[in-house]
């Protein structure tokens, strides 16, 4: 047995101009060895495997490196050393095809000595299959990681980090993602994984390291603990899950798409078929499924940022409203959170008051005859901000410097206000750290309790079925028909997102196939 | 007797043709990693002048065109440098440096204004250039037509076949990631700069050294801008935009000898066919929407910012 640590940091020290990222941290990876690092948003997980890999560097601190002192000054010292790094953003060309992917992330010496017998060798032995002719952008989140994955491990790395490299992916795709790794680990590879998701780190990890505000808060063994007890560690106070009332009296319907088709408009699109779909007030409906499977184009349907539908393919609270704007549908109580929260959501270099005024001033009626009402709209901003807890220095900061979390809260605050009987939402904590999470969701609740039809775009399962009464999934463009949660498992609903038919009894869940 | 009538406007056409080849090529290097350059028409004029300067002075037109080359490269460093290196806007700047170049021209060209020179001579294959109409055409030109010919294999093999061209098209793609699999963006840019730099100065020397060989202010006439159009109707293809620009060249070419035949149809309008045929052929030809998200760089237009 090797008792020589793989990695060692010891008292990493790294300030930013505001925050301390990371303050004296320590950290040991054995071979072979799953370690998880784990922390709120905003904890100090990134920077600290920022500076394992060279892209920052740290105040001050020691990283030994197979029992030797080292320095790692750029990506490519440490990939000499033997580190590979999968980011979550991936770092692929979507025009290009999968091999021309891989021959572009690694040395010429490699691709010189045969890259083609050592792809095939790699994705046999790890369980990573791949098409090197397909193109990047015909492939779906976790063909994409696998790429990514093969091309570290064409460099031999002795030490991989993965960073939230599960947030994107369906159950199925988990399962296999998490062979490979146990595979690599038992070759003696030692793996850093960074996650939100507190049962694959049970599942998966040997060791846990928490941090919290960039201090070391614990190192345990995850298979010793709950995923509560590490959420509770990571934010160092109690988790309130979110909680509801049972309830199956639902009003009239609110949203009702009927037979909608769209095609997409944006560059490696897909197209929605003959999506059907009823909500009613008082009910939450989440549609599930894996990225680029059409979410984005039902989203822009739903809030009319697209037209080009026949008006009556889409019905809110009894209107045919298929043909016109976002602003129309705002004034019949429609409320929106895009997926992306910066750019679309808020405009960044704007203050939070220009902010609230953008999607409020129809329902708040925060203009008059053309002028803005400034008065009114900083009041509705500063209401917000307190009503909603976030987190700012005031209505005039700008939306790009609050935290991802606290945005969120902002933005869903402002919808809220408006008192919609309709809500919209796309993954709505994405990225929002286990606290506001739950605030959030919360917030989505309340408002269903309250009478309003919710829909909630997201790939997050765990989410759905926190909160939703109804689910569906969404697969190619088409939409599965909806479910009771009681009526289905979280198995079924994985096998559906990866596009397998699920007989359940008699019937076919996927309508149209 | 048609041969007669047709070779001479054959050569006259890829005469017309060979400096937009040299530009539009040059630029499709320059936005295939991702930078829009309209400082082509800029970089065009000045390598002109350039070229007709140095052939001036030293009487060999074959200095002249390293010259125009050389012109071309520098003016396109200024744009290189303040685009990646001060992240100016690259359409401002672009613009900037065409009517920079132009005024630029105007002023360095004035002294020889009216001056004349020998013109690049025609090679003169043995035997070959013999054959009847074809030997003239296809044998007996002078080098610069080879070495458009020559160019455009070059860059096609260079962007498809080679590592180097992987890595500037991924530049252009998607230069985050580039930057984060550790290639140096700004510096691979510069390089396509200087490239279409340079090649838009050969076109310019082509201009004033074999197309008209006199220097007149302003002479590129607009070719800068023909060239820029053909890249994205080409949709960045180098072989697309040398048939381009042999379109336009030659519709040029018959329709200025149908308006010395006098046909019945307005001057103006005839004026207007290379544009009007040039675009309709090369938007059918590249109308299929996927082949062109395909090609065209995600990143055109876009500044990179390494820390950012």
């Amino acid at each position: 047995m090797d008792l020589t640590p793989r990695l060692e940091l010891i008292g990493i020290t790294k300030r930013y101009p505001r925050v301390q990222a990371n303050n004296n941290i320590n950290l040991k990876v054995m071979p072979g060895e799953i370690h998880a690092l784990l922390g709120e948003n905003g904890a100090g997980k990134s920077t600290l495997v920022k500076c394992i890999y060279g892209v920052q560097k740290a105040d001050s601190g020691t990283l030994i490196w197979e029992g030797k002192k080292t320095q790692v000054t750029s990506p490519n010292v440490a990939r000499r050393l033997g580190i590979g790094m999968v980011f979550q953003h991936f770092s692929l060309f979507d025009a290009m095809t999968v091999e021309e992917n891989i021959v572009l992330g690694v040395s010429s010496k490699v691709v010189k000595a045969g890259i083609k017998e050592r792809i095939i060798e790699i994705s046999s032995r790890y369980g990573l299959p791949l098409e090197p002719q397909r193109y990047v952008h015909t492939l779906s989140v976790g063909e994409r990681q696998r790429i990514e994955v093969v091309r570290c491990l064409l460099q031999n790395p002795s030490l991989l980090i993965m960073d939230e490299p599960t947030s994107v992916l369906t159950p199925q795709e988990v399962e296999s993602l998490f062979k490979t790794l146990n595979r690599l680990s038992n070759d003696g590879v030692s793996i850093l994984y960074i996650s939100h998701k507190l049962q694959e780190i049970k599942e998966l990890c040997h060791t846990a390291t928490i941090l919290r505000m960039g201090n070391l808060v614990d190192t345990c063994n995850p298979k010793n603990e709950t995923p509560r007890s590490l959420a509770e560690k990571m934010m160092g106070r109690s988790l309130e899950k979110p909680t509801r009332k049972k309830n199956s009296q639902f009003g009239k319907p609110q949203i009702l798409l009927k037979d909608l088709s769209y095609r997409a408009k944006q560059s490696y699109g897909t197209d929605l078929k003959n999506i059907s779909l009823e909500v009613r007030g008082g009910e939450i409906l989440g549609v599930a499924g894996v990225a680029g499977n059409g979410q984005r184009e039902l989203m822009n349907v739903l809030s009319g940022e697209e037209l080009g539908n026949k008006a009556e393919s889409i019905v809110i609270s009894g209107k045919n409203v298929g043909n016109i704007g976002p602003n129309d549908r705002r004034s019949l109580g429609m409320v929106f959170v895009p997926e992306e929260r910066l750019g679309h959501g808020a405009v960044p270099q704007m203050g939070l008051s220009e902010n609230a005024f953008l999607s409020g001033f129809t329902r708040m009626k925060l203009a008059n005859n053309g002028f803005l009402r400034k008065l009114k709209t900083d009041k509705y901003a500063s209401n917000i901000v307190t009503n909603y807890d976030v987190k700012t220095s005031g209505i005039r900061s700008l939306a790009s410097s609050l935290s991802g979390g606290n945005l969120q809260k902002f933005i869903f605050g402002r919808e809220i206000i408006q008192n919609p009987n309709i809500v919209i939402a796309m993954q709505p904590t994405w990225g929002v750290d286990a606290g506001s999470a739950a605030y959030i969701r919360q917030s989505l609740i309340n408002l269903a309790e309250q009478g309003a039809a919710v829909l909630v775009i997201s790939q997050d399962l765990e989410e759905l079925f926190e909160i939703v009464d109804t689910i569906c999934v969404i697969y190619e463009g088409r939409l599965s028909s909806p479910k009771q949660l009681e009526d289905i498992t979280l198995e079924e609903v994985g096998m559906l997102m990866g596009g397998v038919i699920v007989n359940s009894q008699e019937d076919n869940l996927l309508n149209g196939i | 007797m048609i041969i007669e009538f047709v070779i001479p406007a054959l050569l006259t056409i890829i005469t017309a043709s060979t400096p937009l080849v040299f530009a539009a090529i040059g630029e499709i290097v320059v936005e295939k990693s991702g930078v829009l350059n309209l400082g082509v028409e800029g970089m065009m004029i000045v390598g002109a002048v350039g070229a007709f300067a140095v052939t001036v002075k030293t009487g060999n037109p074959y200095i002249g065109v390293i010259a125009g080359a050389f012109s071309g490269l520098l003016l396109s460093f200024i744009f290189g440098f303040l685009t990646l290196y001060l992240y100016s806007n690259q359409v401002a700047t672009g613009l900037a440096l065409t009517i920079f170049g132009v005024g630029l021209s105007a002023l360095l060209g004035h002294e020889f204004v009216g001056q004349t020179i020998n013109s690049l001579p025609k090679l003169n294959t043995p035997f070959f250039s013999d054959i009847r109409g074809l030997g003239p055409l296809v044998f007996e030109q002078d080098f610069m037509v080879y070495l458009s010919v020559f160019m455009a294999i070059l860059v096609t093999w260079f962007l498809m076949r080679t590592r180097w061209g992987l890595a500037l098209r991924a530049v252009g793609e998607n230069h985050d990631a580039a930057h984060s699999i550790g290639f140096s963006v700004t510096l691979i840019r510069l390089f396509a700069i200087l490239f279409g730099g340079a090649m838009a100065g050969l076109g310019g020397a082509y201009l004033s050294l074999a197309h008209t060989p006199l220097w007149v202010e302003n002479m590129s006439a607009g070719r800068g801008w023909i060239a820029l159009a053909l890249v994205v109707f080409a949709s960045w293809r180098p072989w697309r935009a040398f048939f381009g620009a042999y379109l336009f060249g030659g519709i040029t070419i018959i329709q200025l000898h149908a308006q010395g035949f006098g046909v019945d149809v307005p001057s103006q309008v005839l004026s207007m066919l290379p544009y009007l045929v040039t675009i309709i052929v090369l938007v059918m030809i590249s109308r299929d929407d996927f082949r062109i998200r395909i090609s065209a760089p995600a990143c055109l237009g876009k500044s990179f910012h390494p820390h950012g």
